[in-house]
């Protein structure tokens, strides 16, 4: 979703295909051939391609990273990118290979028609697009390929968003609800694509939700699509508030367990949502304290640590735009520059009444073809630029992510405390019952049973408190752990990013150099001469 | 830095030694005087010179833009058919006006223009621009003011009435454009020094988005490299040196960056948008030879339709005349008529006698 900020006509670092066809478009010097002809491994290593990790020697471990192509290598070879092959060991690509597929591919947009259409205007059913969504299992010989449509992918998220509670679960594509105009345009579809395939290959990085019954089931079952999709909130609402009267009438008392280890919101339980808001407010701003309150310091601080990071992170992605921006103007305004002087050049030549205007026009075209070649270059960093400086945009993805899972573990915590204020609730109400009732000579009958009703109440609340009790624990673990893994891949994939960035940088910045010290040479006899005002 | 080794148009060292006329100029010193909208720059212009027609070794004036027009506009007056020196831009948007780079580019190009009039054969021999480079501010004053005053107009007036009513005549008529004279050759020129400046006007166009190219990666370079050091800081440890060496290589570089849009302002895009106002002044040039040679053809057909008047009223006078005087002699005539016929009658009162 990040990705759909990049510039238009460069694909935002994935898909071979795109990448190479891009470059061959835009080269046509000798050059440059070569390099569109080499396959090109600083391209190839970037982690979601699908064909890349089985045709990559695979390095051990990703602590292993080579040193930055010398700029010697860069100089002496045309192309700046053939230096970099021994960066292989890219993090993403380490991560990719370890994962439990080896093989994922989105495909082949096609539209298919609505099967129930009711289409008020005979002639135009609404139409969706499939994707053919090809994988390979890890240990499987056999490809399996399904065709599922946008909704399908939401459903996968959505089923994958209640399973792994407190697991950093990757941001799916936007849904961006536009126009039926919209969804068929080409580009669109093609970004989309581009979209979906990365996604499916976070998921299957992952090392818990790659190995999943629901990723394997979307990814292998045939036919429709299996996993139950969620239903909207107008029905759940309705389904609730249904229940309501007879919750407030005593006869469904308690959540049961299987419904405690789900959060209040977005269910049926529109009694358990109030009951959790009241607790919420109550801690918030009654300043009672509850019952049980995160006291995990570590875990405070990294989650102070992470909203920093993440505030500098969205500051650092949104320069980094600007300065894809800024790049990209100066190639262009290069390359017009440098179409200008041909042109000048060309017209002296042609027009030229004395020899020593074509003499000086010949020279001029050496600054010409070296502005050309400079923004040619300039677009090519430029690419690269892109590529890399994308981390910070996919970080920020899952940051998302990130707090998603922090928000699973708070309304985990939510209901504990709910749970616990109830648990008390009742009983103070029952040592009320027992002291009218002890009053009451010879007992009373009524209070009595009412004790016992309550006495039930309590045992199944205790109950339920016990699993959204380990509930919370379970999601507070899975969130050390993610957090774990967090900090060693955005390590990993920041200093990547860098040794990236600067390698091309400074290659591409060799190679414009090179050009106009060339031209400096062939130019050098002017330089001697003394300028003079006289025209 | 900014050179000024344009300014020179002889080095006065060995021409001083030699004892050889020279004449060096040099506009300097740009001030801001007054505030407000009326503020303006003011330049001092410097003269040395051994020169006979100019008083004294060395003569020190204060100028400002809209005399250097009127320098110019004098010269162009007088001088048709050279190639004056071109001058900067007049009008430049409010908010540059008194930006570093504007009054030093300007300054230059000022510079320029009165060296190039001074090794000029013809023009340095021009009254106006001795008076332009000696005369104390109050004279200059009065000068400017009365040649941009309503003077000037008349003439102006005039003559552009007469090109809007043959330009008038021509449409009504039908007549075609060519009432300029056009020889192969002079077209050929014509046709390339249009050209010639819509291909130096574009690059010089290129050459300036350049420069502003240049500018905004600076900065954009500058701003990414603080974000990456901000983000390094919430790493912590070998990471955060890493973030930190590049964010401030990035600084680095844009620095490097803004001096090279500098450089290239002055060194690149000034040069060229000189050569592009050079074009245009010889464009000015030909558009005098052409108004010229229309005024001549103009006027020479009026002297063709005016003799051919005179012929006609002569020749229509004369016809005139002639039946006039025909009328006269016809009355004469039948009148002596009259008489004679009487004579018979008069004859007998003679014999009677």
């Amino acid at each position: 979703m990040m990705s759909s900020t990049a510039l238009p006509d460069l694909p935002a670092g994935d898909g071979d295909g795109d990448m190479e066809t891009l470059h061959l478009a835009a080269t046509t010097t000798s050059d440059y051939a070569s390099v569109a002809s080499t396959f090109d491994p600083l391209i190839s290593a970037s982690p979601p391609s699908p064909p890349t990790p089985a045709a990559f020697p695979l390095s051990p471990a990703s602590s292993s990273f080579v040193d930055p192509p010398s700029y010697a290598d860069v100089a002496a070879s045309s192309s700046p990118h053939s230096a970099s092959a021994s960066s292989s060991a890219s993090p993403r690509s380490v991560r990719a290979a370890a994962s439990e597929y080896t093989f994922i591919a989105v495909s082949d947009p096609a539209p298919e028609a609505e099967p129930a259409a009711t289409s008020l205007v005979p002639g135009s059913s609404p139409t969706y697009i499939t994707y053919l969504v090809t994988s390979a299992r890890r240990g499987e010989h056999r490809r399996h390929a399904v065709r599922r449509r946008f909704r399908d992918f939401v459903t996968l998220a959505d089923r994958l968003a209640e399973a792994f509670r407190g697991h950093f679960v990757p941001p799916r594509p936007d849904k961006n609800t536009v126009e039926s105009q919209v969804m068929q345009r080409d580009e669109f579809v093609a970004q989309r694509r581009a979209a979906l395939e990365r996604y499916l290959w976070r998921l299957a990085e992952h090392p818990a939700i790659g190995p999943s019954d629901e990723l394997r089931v979307f990814l292998q079952t045939e036919g429709k699509m299996p996993l139950p999709s969620s239903t909207d909130v107008a029905s759940r609402m309705l389904d609730g508030a249904a229940r309501l009267p007879r919750q407030l009438l005593g006869e469904e008392t308690v959540a049961t367990p299987q419904d405690v280890v789900q959060p209040a919101k977005g269910g049926r339980d529109l009694l358990r949502i109030f009951k959790e808001l009241k607790q919420s407010v109550v801690s918030d701003w009654a300043g009672v304290k509850p019952p049980l309150v995160e006291e995990d310091k570590e875990f405070l601080e990294k989650k102070q640590k992470l909203q920093d990071w993440e505030q500098q992170l969205t500051s650092a992605s949104q320069q980094a735009e600007a300065l894809v921006k800024a790049q990209q103007d100066m190639g262009e305004t290069m390359g017009a520059l440098g179409l200008a002087f041909i042109k000048l050049t060309k017209f002296e030549t042609e027009e030229a009444l004395y020899d020593s205007q074509r003499i000086r026009a010949a020279d001029s075209k050496h600054i010409a073809t070296a502005a050309v070649k400079a923004s040619r270059a300039c677009r090519d960093l430029n690419t690269q630029t892109v590529k890399y400086l994308d981390t910070l945009h996919e970080h920020l993805g899952i940051m998302l992510s990130v707090h998603t899972a922090f928000f699973d573990r708070s309304s985990a915590l939510l209901t504990v405390q709910t749970l616990m204020s109830d648990l008390a609730s009742l009983q103070s109400r029952i040592e009320k019952l027992e002291a009218a009732a002890s009053k009451i000579f010879g007992g009373d009958r009524a209070r009595l049973r009412k004790v016992e009703e309550l006495r039930e109440t309590i045992r199944a609340t205790e109950d339920a408190k016990c699993c959204a009790l380990r509930e919370y624990e379970r999601i507070k673990e899975n969130n050390r752990s993610e957090l774990h893994r967090l900090d060693q891949e955005r390590k990993d994939d920041m200093l990547e990013m860098l040794k990236g960035y600067v390698a091309s940088q400074a290659a591409y910045a060799e190679k414009i150099v090179e050009g106009w010290e060339t031209v400096e040479e062939e130019t050098s006899g002017y330089a001697r001469k003394t300028d003079s005002t006289a025209w | 830095m900014i050179s000024t080794e344009r300014s020179q148009s002889q080095s006065p060292r060995s021409s001083m030694a030699a004892g050889a006329p020279f004449l060096t100029i040099s506009v300097t010193d740009p001030v801001k005087m007054g505030t407000g909208v009326q503020a303006y720059i003011s330049y001092r212009v410097i003269t040395k010179t051994n020169l006979p027609e100019f008083e004294g070794q060395e003569k020190i004036v204060i100028r400002r833009y809209s005399d250097f027009e009127w320098l110019h506009d004098r010269l162009a007056e007088k001088y048709k058919g050279i190639f004056i020196p071109p001058l900067p831009e007049k009008n430049a948007v409010e908010k540059f006006r008194f930006s570093k780079e504007f009054i030093e580019l300007r300054r230059q190009a000022l510079d320029l223009f009165v060296n190039r009039i001074a090794s000029h054969p013809e023009l340095k021999q021009s009254e106006d621009f001795r008076i332009f480079l000696q005369a104390d501010e109050e004279k200059m004053d009065r000068a400017r003011s009365y040649e941009t005053g309503i003077f000037k107009k008349p003439a102006d007036f005039l003559q552009m009435f007469k090109d809007v009513q043959s330009k008038v005549s021509d449409v009504i008529l039908g007549k075609e454009k060519p009432v300029e004279e056009s020889t192969p050759e002079y077209e050929k020129l014509q046709n390339y020094i249009f050209e010639l400046e819509n291909h130096l006007a574009e690059a010089q166009k290129q050459a300036f988005r350049l420069v502003k190219r240049h500018k905004e990666l600076g900065q954009s370079l500058a701003d990414f490299g603080k974000a990456i050091k901000l983000l390094g800081a919430c790493e912590g440890d070998s990471l955060e040196k890493v973030f930190s060496e590049v964010g401030s290589k990035s600084e680095m570089l844009s620095v490097k960056l803004q001096r090279e849009a500098d450089n290239l302002l002055f060194h690149f895009e000034e040069p060229l948008k000189d050569y592009v106002r050079a074009v245009q002044s010889i464009k000015a040039t030909m558009v005098d030879r052409a108004n010229a040679f229309r005024q001549h053809f103009d006027l020479d057909q009026e002297r063709k339709y005016k003799e051919l008047n005179l012929y006609v009223s002569h020749f229509a006078f004369t016809h005139f005349w002639l039946c006039a005087k025909d009328f006269q002699l016809t009355r004469k005539f039948e009148a002596n008529v009259f008489t004679f016929q009487d004579i018979p009658n008069n004859s007998c009162g003679l014999r009677s006698l």
